[in-house]
């Protein structure tokens, strides 16, 4: 097949065009390690002060401006089932009886803003962003609905407005973004009446943490979850209890997100660059041995022709011989019966004269040829 | 071979009413279609399905979009078949498997209008905000130029019913970059839609879940195709033996027995490349459990008994066998996306907070595939799919 020179520059063109379009992945990749933003905030969650009054609850309700709760928000009974965060709240507070407790925990949930968040990296529009105050922000304008942050999140945090027919959005916790910015704490964090809830920056959280682990060693778990979780959050949680008593799963690893994706995102530009000259190449292959078909039958019957065409003027060649020897032999028989005829008599003179016979018919055809 | 009609069979379907069994099924089926559409854009998408929080992705994502992608995935196999290896004898399986292939992307595109929450901005990926992190945007990226390739590779179909001559010279002269490009857009998005669960080790189970999930996707989407084109002829010839013309009845044998050759093969492969997955990330501990044995249903029960019975098929030209292991693969195929994007997702969540599709969602995924059906039978009897149009012979 041929490849004109302007095919050739169109397809390195569009090789080259599609890696530059995927350079940001290719990133996530190398060996640099993202620390999270620095000085970004976070909050630390300490289960063990935790009482499940849900005051936090109310406050997110109110700064957000959800609709209010079928039952209050005082209403303890709400806390005998275990619920996730949905449309209508941000974020829950869930009780857990766990084995070898006297009492029970409480475990408030909420969207744990990620560092390298793996809804922000499966978000196809770019509406979830990790901001560097910390909080992971959503964009409801450019939101599809698609719902794969949802099935990304390891966490099942972000919620989908189910009911909403023409404008659903998805809703999570934002850490309160609007109120980081102007200075204030998030609404859960100041309607904390046992400072559960602990606001600040992230790294300053860790010290907190590590310090009160350090210090009450037989009160907490030694592991501030979220310090590592998914490549690190924003939100972290120390506990009385086991995590995995809790719900919290401890087998997720700490590969952020983003690097999961990474690799496979990184072969896309591969594949578009080495499939064009793959399929080219086995094309051409197949072309080729097409042609290669085509001349070796030509090749075989032209050969065939050639040897046919010998075999031929072969044969008429030993026609021809035969006819010369038959015509001379006829002459020399025609001679030697003339001959013989004068010896017996002039009698027989005017036949002796004539010509000889006609010559064998299978000799007239080839010297015809041989005029030719 | 006595139902064979002389080129071209008649191009209309010479019915006397249209009150054909089929006509009024499939009309029952497109009014309730109508009506669950009315209601999801009036309710909402909970307002008809069974989706939830923790269950964000159903139905019409596993079946809908998962399997309607393996499936269509014959259009592209075929085309690199016939164009790229040069198997000239599989020309007359491209035109089917190309309509098959735009029909299901195609629904798959109409069926995500009913999935998302805001349909009409399904562009915005594309033409606003590129989301370039994430492996839906590939996907998404990849289904809107395929289908528009697809669109285009099926053009001349139409141009030739149509009698546009010149519209079909000029889609003829590129009909290979199409080509090409469809296979490359093909490889990208068949094993990006494995690559879609990469991103949840924490919620597939471990036996699906594999760094290989890409490589997994892009191989079975070959035999799938492979097994789609042979099942899709056995009903073509069943139900629509009219439309056929001598050749391709003749040369769809020979398709059948090179595509279950190689089906058996690649499936093969598939297998072994499963068991690799399976030894990088010793796994092995999940298969003496009920997952171990639903996997291994899958495996065995569906990719490797229909290779073997593909390979039997092959040696024996027992084309019957062939075509009825072809709907074996593709069930097997099925279930492979049901299985990763359904049932072994969400594994470890207990039973009450599992998904199962409400009635509507099955509904609307019938009524999908009944328009699907619908337009088929629409084009093939019109249009010249499964016999050569006689004012272009041997064109395409």
């Amino acid at each position: 097949m041929g490849i004109t020179r302007r095919q050739f520059f169109g397809w390195m063109g569009a090789a080259v065009g599609s890696q530059m379009a995927f350079t940001a992945q290719a990133k996530a990749a190398g060996t640099a390690h993202f620390t999270g933003y620095p000085g970004s905030m976070g909050v630390l969650h300490d289960i063990s002060r935790c009482i499940g009054c849900r005051k936090c609850e109310a406050a997110c309700n109110q700064v957000n401006h959800l609709p209010a709760p079928e039952t209050p928000f005082d209403d303890r009974a709400v806390l005998e089932k275990i619920r996730r965060p949905h449309a209508a709240a941000f974020t829950v507070v869930n009780q857990y009886k766990p084995k070898g407790k006297p009492g029970p925990v409480f475990v408030k949930t909420q969207c744990n803003h990620c560092m390298e968040p793996a809804c922000v990296s499966a978000c196809f529009v770019k509406a979830l962003t990790k901001s560097k105050t910390g909080a992971v922000v959503y964009d409801a304008s450019l939101c599809v609905g698609c719902r794969y942050c949802m099935v990304a999140c390891p966490f099942n945090i972000p919620a989908f407005q189910y009911h909403n027919p023409l404008t659903p959005e998805i809703t999570k916790c934002t850490l309160c973004q609007p109120r980081i910015q102007k200075g204030l704490r998030p609404g859960c964090v100041e309607a904390c009446p046992q400072e559960a809830l602990t606001f600040g920056k992230r790294e300053e959280l860790i010290k907190i943490a590590k310090q009160r682990i350090g210090a009450y060693p037989e009160r907490y778990e030694d592991h501030i979850y979220g310090e590592n979780e998914m490549g690190g959050c924003n939100w972290l949680y120390i506990s009385n209890t086991p995590f995995t008593g809790i719900n919290m799963r401890e087998d997720l690893g700490i590969t952020p997100a983003p690097a999961l994706t990474a690799g496979a995102l990184a072969a896309v530009p591969v594949v578009v660059s080495l499939w064009v000259v793959f399929i080219n190449g086995l094309r051409a292959i197949s072309k080729r041995k097409e042609q290669i078909a085509t001349e070796e039958k030509s090749q075989a019957v032209s050969a065939a022709v050639l040897s046919e065409q010998a075999r031929f003027n072969n044969e008429i060649k030993q026609l021809k011989e035969k006819a010369k020897t038959e015509k001379e032999a006829a002459i020399t028989r025609e001679v030697k019966k003339a001959l013989e005829a004068a010896a017996r008599g002039p009698s027989e003179n005017g036949a002796g004269q004539t010509p000889p016979s006609p010559k064998p018919s299978g000799t007239a055809h080839p010297e015809k040829q041989e005029n030719n | 071979m006595e139902h064979l009609t002389p080129t071209p069979p008649a191009l209309t379907t010479g019915r006397d009413t249209v009150f054909t069994p089929f006509n009024i099924v499939s009309g029952i089926i497109i009014l309730i279609g109508c009506v669950i559409t009315v209601l999801r854009f009036t309710r909402g998408i909970g307002g008809v399905s069974n989706l939830n929080d923790t269950n964000p992705w159903g139905l019409w994502i596993g079946f809908d979009l998962y399997c309607g992608v393996a499936l269509a995935a014959g259009g592209y196999v075929t085309c690199a078949a016939c164009y790229i290896f040069g198997l000239k004898q599989f020309r007359c399986a491209v035109r089917p498997a190309v309509l098959t292939a735009f029909l299901g992307y195609g629904l798959v595109v109409f069926a995500l209008n009913y999935d998302v929450g805001r349909p009409w901005r399904l562009p915005y990926p594309i033409f606003l905000s590129q989301g370039t992190t994430s492996v839906l945007f590939e996907v998404a990226l990849c289904v809107f130029l395929y289908l528009s390739v697809l669109m285009l590779e099926f053009s001349p179909v139409a141009f030739e019913w149509l009698n546009w001559k010149r519209a079909r010279y000029i889609i003829g002269k590129v009909s290979m970059v199409l080509i090409i490009f469809g296979i490359i857009l093909s490889t990208l998005h068949q094993s990006s839609l494995g690559a879609i669960f990469l991103i949840t080790p924490s919620k597939l189970h471990p036996l699906w879940y594999s760094g290989y999930l890409p490589v997994y996707f892009f191989i079975s989407s070959i035999f799938a195709g492979m097994s789609m084109v042979i099942f899709e002829h056995s009903l073509v010839a069943r139900f629509l033996h009219d439309k056929i013309d001598a050749e391709h009845h003749l040369e769809s044998n020979n398709v059948a027995l090179g595509f279950a050759k190689s089906a058996a093969f690649l499936m093969a492969g598939y297998i072994m490349i499963q068991i690799i997955g399976i030894a990088i990330d010793n796994d092995w501990k999940y298969l003496p459990t009920r997952w171990g044995l639903w996997y291994l249903i899958e495996i065995i029960g569906f990719v490797a008994i229909p290779a073997i019975l593909y390979a039997i098929g092959v040696r024996e030209r027992n084309i019957k066998l062939i075509q009825r292991t072809s709907l074996w693969a593709v069930l097997g195929i099925v279930l492979n996306r049901l299985n990763v994007s359904l049932i072994a997702f969400n594994w470890q969540l207990p039973l009450n907070q599992r998904y199962f599709p409400s009635f509507m969602e099955i509904m609307t995924t019938i009524f999908i595939v009944t328009i699907g059906v619908v337009i088929y039978r629409f084009v093939v009897t019109r249009m010249p799919v499964l016999y050569a149009h006689p004012d272009f012979p041997d064109d395409h």
